[in-house]
């Protein structure tokens, strides 16, 4: 039943054009290649001219080359037996383990109705005082770790998911490097979390085209996992890369680039992606946790601006820390009022005198007269960073608020934090000076 | 017949169909698959080729799939029941289609917009013979707290008379009420519900007035100094997380209006939700009723089709002006049109159509401006006025507003509300740059007062920017204090906790009063001894002034801090300065700050705040919009 062709009639980057009348849109098909087969799928139909994209790349196609349409969409198993599994970034198995056949779902499914949406209420906790008490995760909640290249983001995201009380860890990794790809493996070995990881891995050496479908491969899985229950937590590193494939494609096509090369459709190719967070009413929920690593640091980049727009909030990794500032967690409101009382608070209290404290360093580099009040915050923050940006600091939130007490103790009279003066009763340390300095 | 024709081509949401037969610009137009049918709609036509955007997934399409052309246009359903409905972009009921699929929005699904079984009770207002036009009403049925009026249909040709009413009594959304017959001998009947395509403006009205009624959002920024009014366009850009959509829900909240539409246009679900799950629970200040009663939601988030996206923003607009008809105040908040913008680009790109800036097709100008067009205030036929205005947020690529959507709207719009990334990185909410925007509209506090109070800013902020310089120690006192009392404006009246329960939203009235206080505050002359007490005085002040701010109007411990606010004042300011000091003292007694505020000299000249500040061109622009006034 399945067609076959063999009629290749364009070759241009990773896309083919053949001679395929009944081809459908979206409809996967095999391509014979000089090393083997590659999937592909149908990206555009003019006519009886059928454009697929090629995963493995149309290196070694021929003009002759046979193209077996499979008459279906690119499908993923989502049976339990993926559990434990490493899949390459079509769900092809890529540790030698069996090819899954069973429970097979398609890729891209339908959006959720708003209206059988909740609104989040769990907050997922990390042991990082920089996203436990000052940017909650919070169950559902889609953010991405905004970064630039040789920071420790996939060691971060690695820890979060480790940390979770979730049922299941989805990795979805695009352009990973080798290394990247044995740490994620190795940390959850060591873990013992293989028993709820499931790893789809396009790594760097892999053809470009292949990473488009990780996120939609890991996606359909997360899918089905929380339809069954689970509470699944979904990595994807590195965001840029889907894009950077994105555009390759899209220039492939000729389409015109609105902005940097990257396609007029960016935004809701991701959104189309990161949307697929959320919490099923009675059943289990998507958490997405991603990384992109911006080029030069620079926010107005399309990948990062189009990201800020779709996700809800971000991390923003810089020197080895989550900065406050630049970091933001949209959905931490409807949690962070159910922690601690003094947790909302004492968080914008220490936020607002670490903003003053970096007035004060701007001043102190300019040689203005520094004030006591000046020294009081630079005191302040040097014991914030070490105390609770560091990232190897692991608190439990209730631990890294008293922390937070004990640091504004040792530093500040209770009336220079502007807290109400029911928490200073509650929480001001009369001895935190030896506490802290030991 | 209806014409018919076979898919050739699929390029993402974009198919292209031969035909044969005739078919229309914007028709609607099905995809006809083994299981269910994909609306689409003309977009260009070519020979014996037509364009069609399709407004679900085409995955799964192939060449000689049959296409179905419905000779209509793209239409949405009127009538009553609209209200507190959640509707996709293309007037499907999100609650009907989650009764019956579930979790899932599959694609194909078609539900009713209105339910036809449901029965209202009808009140005829015409009888036989009574002259009629488009848009007059025959009668009436009550929606909620609302006087729905049950119009003879807006395409209706010509004047025309009544030939027979129905008595009062309950009808359904299809049963006719009512038969008119046009000049020409026509008759038709009328029934509760009508259609009507969506991007052909509702013009059944006697004429659009100038706009200049202030519309109450209950945000003392906004509504003291970039006030916007009935009938009346604004648009929010700025930056990711800068605070748009917060801005827009605490405004869908808190205005002043009949009814609010609120179009999520390619934004985020769960932002929807919260509207969706809370609206139903809150109650509307100055009706009592639930806020949801007054409201439609039309919901096509970012992961929804994209082609709907436009479909959504004109959906919410001639549900708009349907309201408007009827006599009611309509507001129409968008987020985020730039959604739409792109979906436009996503569609000419892929028909190949030559690209303006930025990949935009260049039409996107004149569309916009079309839609913005579309509100106004109007006086009716039937006698009265309704009106509709519209907010649109902008979502600007990479957070500058020197990009095409941007420009576009600010070309159209009467009142622009820039937020910053500094603000809100500082957190200062709502994170509209006063220094940036502009309204053409006039508020309810006079013009060259709210000039006064942007200068004091504006020269704040340059002496900020200076201290950054030259330190503290090399600035002035007076320049010091100038800029402690802009600091002080910017903090506890321009600043808003939208979370606090009392400050969330400031009544016209608590919003004159405490400008007053703060405008006299400004033009005063504080005498210190050096910056620290300057600056311990206006710490105090501020720490005032924020209980002051959460303190209910008119309470007990409103009125006690308002003492202890003007006694700080009076201990600081010049003893010489007498009339000023006269004028706090009449505050400590009669507590009425207006009538000492009008008294006071400031009043009298309305400049002398701003004696040392810079003399910039004006931001707040001179109102001489729309039409003139011909009633
Ligand atoms: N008035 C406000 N008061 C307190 N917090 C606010 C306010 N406005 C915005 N915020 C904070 O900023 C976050 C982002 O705001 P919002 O979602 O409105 O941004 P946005 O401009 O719509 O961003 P995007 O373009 O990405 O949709 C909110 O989740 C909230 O934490
Ligand atoms: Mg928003």
């Amino acid at each position: 039943m399945f067609k076959t062709y063999s009629r290749v009639n364009r070759i241009a980057g990773n896309v083919i054009v053949v001679s395929a009348p009944g081809a459908a849109y979206g409809e996967l098909a095999h391509v014979s290649t000089d090393a083997g087969f590659s999937l592909a799928n149908v990206i555009r139909i003019d006519g009886d001219q059928a454009y697929l994209q090629v995963f493995r790349g149309s290196s070694g196609i021929s003009t002759e080359a046979r193209v077996r349409f499979l008459g279906r969409e690119l499908t993923v198993s989502c049976s339990e037996n993926v559990i434990g599994r490493v899949f390459d970034g079509t769900g092809r198995p890529r540790d030698g383990g069996p090819a899954l056949e069973e429970a097979l779902v398609p890729v891209g499914g339908p959006p959720v109705n708003p209206v059988k949406r909740v609104i989040p209420s769990r907050m997922i906790r990390t042991g990082i005082p920089m996203i436990d008490m000052f940017n909650s995760l919070v169950e559902s909640q889609k953010i991405s770790v905004f970064t630039v290249a040789g920071e420790p983001s996939n060691e971060l995201i690695a820890r979060v998911a480790l940390q979770a009380e979730v049922d299941a860890i989805i990795l979805g990794g695009m352009g990973l490097r080798y290394q990247d790809y044995l740490f994620f493996r190795n940390a959850v070995e060591a873990q013992g979390a293989l028993d709820r990881t499931v790893l789809f891995v396009h790594t760097a050496a892999d053809p470009v085209v292949e990473a488009l479908a990780v996120p939609d491969v890991a996606l359909a899985v997360a899918e089905r996992f929380a339809l069954g229950g689970k509470r699944v937590l979904v990595l994807l590193s590195d965001m840029m890369n889907f894009c950077d494939a994105l555009k390759e494609i899209a220039i492939i096509m000729e389409q015109i680039p609105s902005n940097r090369g990257y396609p007029g459709d960016l935004y809701s190719q991701l959104a189309s992606r990161y949307e697929k967070a959320v919490d099923f009413e009675g059943a289990g929920s998507i958490t997405i946790l991603s990384v992109t690593t911006m080029p030069g640091n620079d926010l107005t980049h399309p990948v990062p601006d189009n990201t800020g727009y779709i996700t809800e909030g971000q991390y923003y990794l810089y020197k080895g820390r989550i900065e406050p500032f630049g970091s933001l967690s949209r959905l931490k409101q409807f949690v962070n009022r159910k922690t601690r009382e003094d947790h909302r608070p004492l968080m914008d209290a220490m936020v607002q005198l670490y903003a003053y404290y970096q007035d004060t360093l701007e001043k102190k580099a300019m040689g203005f007269r520094l004030s006591d009040w000046d020294r009081k915050l630079l005191r302040y923050g040097r014991f914030f960073e070490q105390k609770l940006m560091d990232l190897s600091v692991d608190l439990p939130l209730e631990g890294a608020l008293d922390t937070g007490w004990d640091i504004l103790s040792e530093c500040f009279l209770p009336e220079e934090t502007g807290l109400r003066s029911s928490l200073i009763q509650a929480h001001w340390r009369g001895d935190a000076r030896e506490a802290i300095t030991a | 017949m209806k014409t018919r024709g076979a898919v050739v081509g699929v390029n993402g949401n974009v198919i292209t169909v031969r035909f044969e037969g005739p078919i229309m610009q914007n028709e609607v137009a099905h995809v006809l698959l083994e299981r269910g049918r994909l609306k689409a709609e003309v977009v260009r036509v070519q020979g014996d080729r037509a364009d069609l955007q399709v407004f679900e997934d085409t995955k799964g399409l192939r060449q000689s799939d049959p296409v179905e052309f419905t000779g209509e246009l793209l239409s949405v359903q009127l009538g009553p029941g609209l209200l507190g409905q959640v509707y996709d972009g293309l007037q499907n009921p999100l609650k009907a289609i989650s009764d019956v699929h579930g979790f899932f929005l599959p694609r194909g699904t078609a539900f009713p917009a209105l339910d036809p079984e449901r029965k209202w009770e009808f009140t005829p207002m015409l009888n036989a013979g009574d002259r009629v036009r488009a848009g007059s009403p025959v009668g009436f049925v009550s929606e909620g707290v609302f006087r729905h009026s049950i119009f003879v249909p807006f395409d209706f040709s010509g004047r025309g008379r009544v030939l027979k009413t129905s008595p009062s009594g309950l009808y359904t959304l299809n049963q006719p009420v009512c038969t008119v017959e046009n000049g020409e001998g026509h008759s038709q009947e009328v029934a509760l519900g009508f259609r009507w395509p969506i991007k052909r403006p509702v013009t059944c009205y006697r004429e659009k007035l100038p706009v200049r009624t202030p519309l109450l959002t209950r945000i003392r920024l906004i509504d003291t100094l970039f006030p916007v009014a009935r009938g009346g366009t604004f648009a929010i850009p700025g930056p990711f997380g800068a605070g748009k959509t917060v801005l827009q829900q605490i405004t869908s909240r808190n205005a002043l209006i009949d009814i609010v539409i609120i179009a999520a246009c390619g934004e985020r679900a769960g932002e929807v939700v919260e509207t969706i799950r809370e609206f139903p629970k809150l109650k509307d200040p100055f009706t009592g009723r639930f806020l949801m009663e007054r409201t439609i939601i039309i919901c096509n988030t970012s992961s929804m089709p994209v082609a709907a996206r436009e479909a959504s923003v004109y959906t919410a607009v001639t549900l708009g002006e349907y309201y408007r008809q009827m006599g009611l105040h309509v507001l129409l908040l968008a987020d985020s049109t730039s959604r739409w913008a792109q979906a436009m680009r996503e569609r000419s790109s892929r028909m190949e159509e030559i690209p303006g800036e930025e990949a935009f097709p260049a039409y996107l100008e004149s569309v916009i401006a079309a839609f913005y067009e579309r509100a106004g205030e109007v006086r009716l036929a039937q006698g009265g006025t309704g009106s509709l205005t519209i907010g649109g947020s902008v979502s600007p690529a990479g957070g500058s507003f020197d990009e095409p959507v941007t420009q576009a709207t600010l070309k159209v719009v009467g009142a622009f509300h820039g937020l910053s990334r500094d603000r809100s990185e500082a957190r200062k909410y709502p994170a509209i740059d006063p220094l940036e925007s502009w309204t053409r509209y006039p508020g309810f506090i006079d013009l060259s007062f709210r000039e006064a109070v942007l200068r004091v800013l504006r020269h704040g902020h340059e002496i900020e920017q200076m201290m950054k310089v030259v330190g503290e120690e090399g600035t002035p006192l007076e320049d010091y204090v100038i800029f402690l009392k802009a600091e002080l404006l910017d903090r506890v009246y321009l600043q808003q906790n939208a979370f606090d329960a009392v400050d969330a939203a400031t009544s016209e009235e608590r919003q004159r009063h405490v400008f007053c206080l703060l405008h006299m505050i400004l033009g005063s002359v504080f005498v210190f001894a050096d910056k620290d007490e300057a600056r311990q005085c206006f710490d105090r002040l501020r720490l005032l002034f924020l209980d002051y701010n959460g303190a209910e109007w008119q309470s007990l411990e409103f009125q006690e801090m308002e003492t202890r606010i003007v006694e700080r004042v009076l201990e600081a300011v010049q003893p010489s300065d007498s009339d000023m000091a006269e004028s706090f003292r009449e505050i400590l007694r009669d507590h009425d700050v207006e009538s000492s505020f009008h008294r006071s000299r400031f009043a009298l000249t309305g400049t002398s705040v701003a004696a040392s500040g810079p003399r910039e061109e004006m931001h707040v622009q001179d109102l001489q919009q729309g039409q003139p006034d011909r009633g």
